[in-house]
C-alpha cells in the first residue's frame, strides 16, 4: 500500500483555555491546506479522531460540527477508539483513499480536556476501560501501575529506569515549540515527584491536554518537491478491554499483532526504523512498546533507553522526538494524528531542532485504553 | 479620593486551627508535598457556635473601638461574604442590630467571591466622597466552605475584618488615595444556589487570579503614574501561599514589601476577609506617611486595587483594640473530626 501524506500540522498542546475546539481545528486545517495549496473544496471526506466530545463536551455530531467550521459539505464522521482515536481516524482515511472513492481526505485529531475538572476527565477516560475495572474504581494510572509492577518484577527494572523515559522525552520536548512541557527534567526530579499510583509518579505520567492535529492524505506526487512521504503500512489490532483476563501483563498483545501486520505490509524489519513516535501514556508504556515493536530484545528495552540509545543524537531508532505523550502533551484524540505529523516532518527533513539525521523510515504506535486497541503506521520517504 | 479615609479597622480570627498534616493524613496525601505545593501549613476554623454573623460582629466591634466613634455614627453597613448564613435575610442588619447602630442606616450584603468586602469599601468611599453620608463600615467575613477531599480543604479558612471610613480628619488612620476595578465573566470558581460546596476550574483558577490581579494593579499604577518602588507595603488576595508571592514578584514588588501582609502563613484563606486582614496586618505595624498598595481578587471574576497612605492615626489608635498578632497568640489545634463537626459536616 502507498498513501501519500500531502500535509500535516499540529497546534500548540497544553492548557489552551482561551481556544475553542472550533478554533483549534480551524487553525490546524488551514495550515495543512496552505501547505498542500489545495482549496477547501478539493477535500472529499473528513475523519475526526476524538474520544471525549460526547462525555465531556456534550457534542455527539462532530463530523458536521467541524464541517460547518470548515465550510465543507462532504462526508464527515467521528472515529472513536479511546486514546487511539487519532490513529484509527488516520487508518479510516487511508481506507478511504486506497478504496479509490476519494482522492484527498482530511484527517483531524482533536481533544479539549482542560476545561473540565480533573475528576470528570479521569471518569470520562475510564470510558476506555472494562465495566469491571470501572466498578472496581480503577483508573488508568492504577492499571498501568499494576503493569509496571509486573514488568519490573519479571525483568528486574527499577523506578529509575522508568524515570529515564521521562528524562528523554522531556529533553525532546524542550526542542519542540508546540510541546506542553518545554523543559528538561532529571532522574532525581522524577523520583521526587508526587506518587500518583506507585510505582508511577507525577513525572511518569502524561498530562491532561488540549490540542489538535491534521493531515491531508491523497494519491499523488509530492507537492513541495522535497520528496514525498508515504504511509506504507497501516495496521490495527485489538485485545480485551480490561487487563484482568490477559495471560501476560508485561506485553500488549494488540501492539505485537499490529506490529507484525505492519512490518509485513511494509516489507521491512524493526531494525530499519530510524524514528518512532510511540504511545508513552506512562513511562512503563514506552518500555513495553520498545519490546513489543521488536526494537530491542524483550526485557532489555529499559537498559537501552537508559543508555540513551533512543535519544536524539545518540542512536537509532530515535523515539518520541515530539516529546511523546509525556512531555508534548496528550490531548487523547489528537495524539495519533500528531504522531503521524511528527514522523512526516522528520522524513521531510523539516523537524527543526529535533530533526533526526537521515531519517527515511518512521513508525507511529498509538494505543487505546490499557492496550485494548493498537494502531501502527509505517511511513517512508521517497528521498 | 476626595479626602475619604480609614478611621478604624478591626479583625477577628477564631482560635481553632487545622493543620494541613491532619487533613492530608485522612486522605492519604503527603503533607509535605501539599504544604510545598500550596504554601500553606494550617488554617483557622470557626467554632461550632460561630458563623459569618458572629465573626462580622467581633470585627465590627474592634473597628468601632479603634475608630473611637459611637455605633450610632455609622450610616452605611455593608458586609461582603460568600458564606452569609441566610440566602435571604441580610447579615449586615443582624450585626448592626447587635451593635446598636439604630435605624437610620443604609445596609446590604455583597457577594463577589473573595472581593465582596473591598467592593463594599469602594461603595462606601463613593457615598462619603459624594457628601451623601459621613461614616460607613465595610466588613469582610467568611466561614469558607470546602468539599471534603477537595484541594480547597487545605486552605479555606474562617475570619473577619472590617474598616470604618469617614472624611479625612486629624485622627484618620490612612488616606484612600485612589482605587480601580478590573472585572470579567470568568468561570474559575462558583457555587450554585442551594449547593453546599463551591466548584472550581482547578489550575484555571491560577490563570484567572493572575489576569485580574495584574490587570487591576497595572491599571491603577498607570493611572497614578506610580511604580512598585513608590510603595512601602503591598497586599494581595491570598488564596494560597504561592499566588501573592508570585504576583508581587511579577509586578516588581519585593518580598520585604509583601511580608507583613502574609496572613495566609498563619490562618489560610478566609475568602472575603483575606485582603482586608492583609491590610490590617500592615496597618498594625506601619508608621505614618507610608504608601500601601492593595489588590483583592474575587472569582467570577474581578479585582479591586487601592492605594492608601498612612496618617498619624495609624500609630495613635494601634492599641485601641486587639491587633491581628494578638489573635494569632490564641490558638488551639483540632482534629479532622472536630473540623467536620464544627462545620456541621457530620
Amino acid at each position: 500500500m502507498k498513501v501519500e501524506i500531502l500535509a500535516g500540522s499540529v497546534s500548540k498542546f497544553g492548557e489552551l483555555w482561551d481556544v475553542s475546539p472550533r478554533d483549534l481545528v480551524k487553525g490546524v486545517v488551514l495550515e495543512a491546506l496552505f501547505e498542500t495549496r489545495l482549496k477547501t473544496g478539493e477535500i472529499e471526506a473528513v475523519y475526526i479522531g476524538n474520544m471525549l466530545s460526547s462525555s465531556l463536551g456534550g457534542q455527539d455530531h462532530l463530523g458536521a460540527f467541524f464541517s460547518e467550521v470548515l465550510g465543507l459539505n462532504v462526508p464527515a464522521m467521528k472515529v472513536e477508539g479511546a486514546c487511539a482515536s487519532g490513529g484509527l481516524a488516520v487508518h479510516a482515511g487511508i481506507l478511504a483513499v486506497t478504496s479509490g472513492l476519494y482522492k484527498n481526505v482530511l484527517v483531524v485529531g482533536i481533544e479539549k480536556m482542560t476545561d473540565h475538572k480533573p475528576e470528570e476527565v479521569a471518569k470520562a477516560l475510564m470510558g476506555a476501560g472494562s465495566d469491571e475495572e470501572r466498578e472496581a474504581g480503577a483508573t488508568f494510572p492504577g492499571l498501568y501501575a499494576m503493569i509496571a509492577r509486573a514488568y519490573m518484577k519479571k525483568y528486574g527494572v527499577s523506578e529509575e529506569d522508568l524515570a529515564s523515559v521521562a528524562v528523554k522525552n522531556h529533553y525532546h520536548a524542550s526542542l519542540n515549540s508546540h510541546a506542553q512541557f518545554r523543559f528538561p527534567v532529571t532522574i532525581e526530579q522524577v523520583m521526587k515527584s508526587s506518587v500518583v499510583s506507585s510505582p508511577l509518579k507525577l513525572l511518569d505520567c502524561s498530562p491532561i491536554s488540549d490540542g489538535a492535529a491534521a493531515v491531508i492524505l491523497g494519491q499523488g506526487s509530492g507537492v513541495r518537491g522535497q520528496g514525498s512521504v508515504n504511509i506504507i503500512a497501516s495496521a490495527v489490532a485489538t485485545d480485551s478491554l480490561g487487563v484482568a483476563d490477559r495471560s501476560d501483563l508485561t506485553s500488549l498483545q494488540s501492539t505485537v499483532l499490529a506490529a507484525k501486520k505492519a512490518y509485513w505490509q511494509a516489507g521491512i524489519k524493526p531494525s530499519q526504523i530510524d524514528v518512532a513516535e510511540v504511545h508513552d501514556c506512562f513511562t512503563i508504556a514506552e518500555i513495553i512498546a520498545m519490546d513489543d515493536l521488536g526494537f530491542f530484545p524483550r526485557g532489555k528495552s529499559a537498559q537501552f533507553i537508559r543508555r540513551k540509545k533512543t535519544t536524539l543524537g545518540f542512536g537509532y531508532p530515535v523515539v518520541n522526538t515530539s516529546g511523546g505523550l509525556k512531555a508534548a502533551g496528550h490531548p487523547v484524540g489528537a495524539t495519533g494524528v500528531k504522531q503521524i505529523v511528527e514522523i512526516y516532518r522528520q522524513l521531510k527533513g523539516v523537524a527543526g531542532k529535533k530533526q533526526v539525521k537521515n531519517a527515511k523510515i518512521g513508525l507511529t504506535h498509538n494505543v487505546g485504553g490499557s492496550g485494548a486497541t493498537a494502531v501502527i503506521h509505517i511511513l517512508k520517504s521517497d528521498k | 479620593m476626595n479626602s475619604v479615609s480609614i478611621q478604624g479597622y478591626g479583625v477577628y480570627i477564631p482560635k481553632y486551627r487545622l493543620k494541613v498534616e491532619e487533613t492530608a493524613q485522612v486522605w492519604g496525601k503527603n503533607s509535605l508535598q501539599v504544604e510545598k505545593s500550596l504554601g500553606v501549613s494550617e488554617k483557622s476554623i470557626a467554632a461550632f457556635d460561630e458563623d459569618t454573623v458572629t465573626m462580622a460582629y467581633e470585627a465590627a466591634v474592634n473597628a468601632i473601638r479603634r475608630a473611637g466613634i459611637k455605633p450610632q455614627d455609622i450610616e452605611v453597613f455593608f458586609t461582603g461574604s460568600e458564606s452569609h448564613p441566610y440566602a435571604v435575610n441580610p447579615t449586615s442588619t443582624i450585626v448592626a442590630e447587635f451593635l446598636g447602630i439604630g435605624r437610620n442606616y443604609l445596609s446590604a450584603d455583597l457577594e463577589f467571591a473573595c472581593k465582596a468586602a473591598t467592593t463594599a469599601m469602594i461603595n462606601i468611599t463613593a457615598l462619603i466622597a459624594s457628601g451623601m453620608v459621613t461614616t460607613g463600615i465595610a466588613v469582610g467575613a467568611d466561614t469558607a466552605q470546602a468539599k471534603p477531599h477537595d484541594i480547597l480543604e487545605y486552605t479555606a479558612a474562617s475570619a473577619a475584618a472590617s474598616f470604618i471610613l469617614t472624611k479625612k480628619n486629624d485622627e484618620s488612620i490612612a488616606d484612600i488615595v485612589d482605587f480601580t476595578s478590573y472585572s470579567s465573566d470568568t468561570p474559575d470558581f462558583w457555587r450554585r444556589d442551594g449547593i453546599s460546596y463551591p466548584s472550581h476550574g482547578g489550575r484555571f483558577t491560577q490563570a484567572a487570579y493572575f489576569a485580574h490581579v495584574e490587570g487591576a494593579a497595572k491599571t491603577l499604577l498607570d493611572k497614578l503614574k506610580l511604580t512598585p518602588k513608590d510603595f512601602d507595603y503591598c497586599v494581595f488576595h491570598m488564596p494560597n501561599g504561592k499566588f501573592p508571592r508570585e504576583i508581587a514578584k511579577k509586578l516588581g514588588f519585593t518580598s520585604e514589601q509583601l511580608a507583613p501582609s502574609l496572613i495566609i502563613d498563619h490562618i489560610g484563606n478566609p475568602y472575603s476577609a483575606s485582603s482586608f486582614l492583609g491590610l490590617s496586618s500592615v496597618l498594625d505595624e506601619a508608621k505614618p506617611n507610608k504608601m500601601i498598595f492593595m489588590v483583592s481578587y474575587g472569582s467570577g471574576a474581578g479585582s479591586d486595587a487601592f492605594v492608601f497612605k498612612t496618617l498619624k492615626g495609624v500609630s495613635q489608635k494601634r492599641t485601641n483594640s486587639p491587633r491581628l498578632a494578638d489573635y494569632l497568640k490564641q490558638t488551639q489545634y483540632i482534629s479532622y473530626i472536630q473540623y467536620l463537626k464544627f462545620g456541621r459536616k457530620i
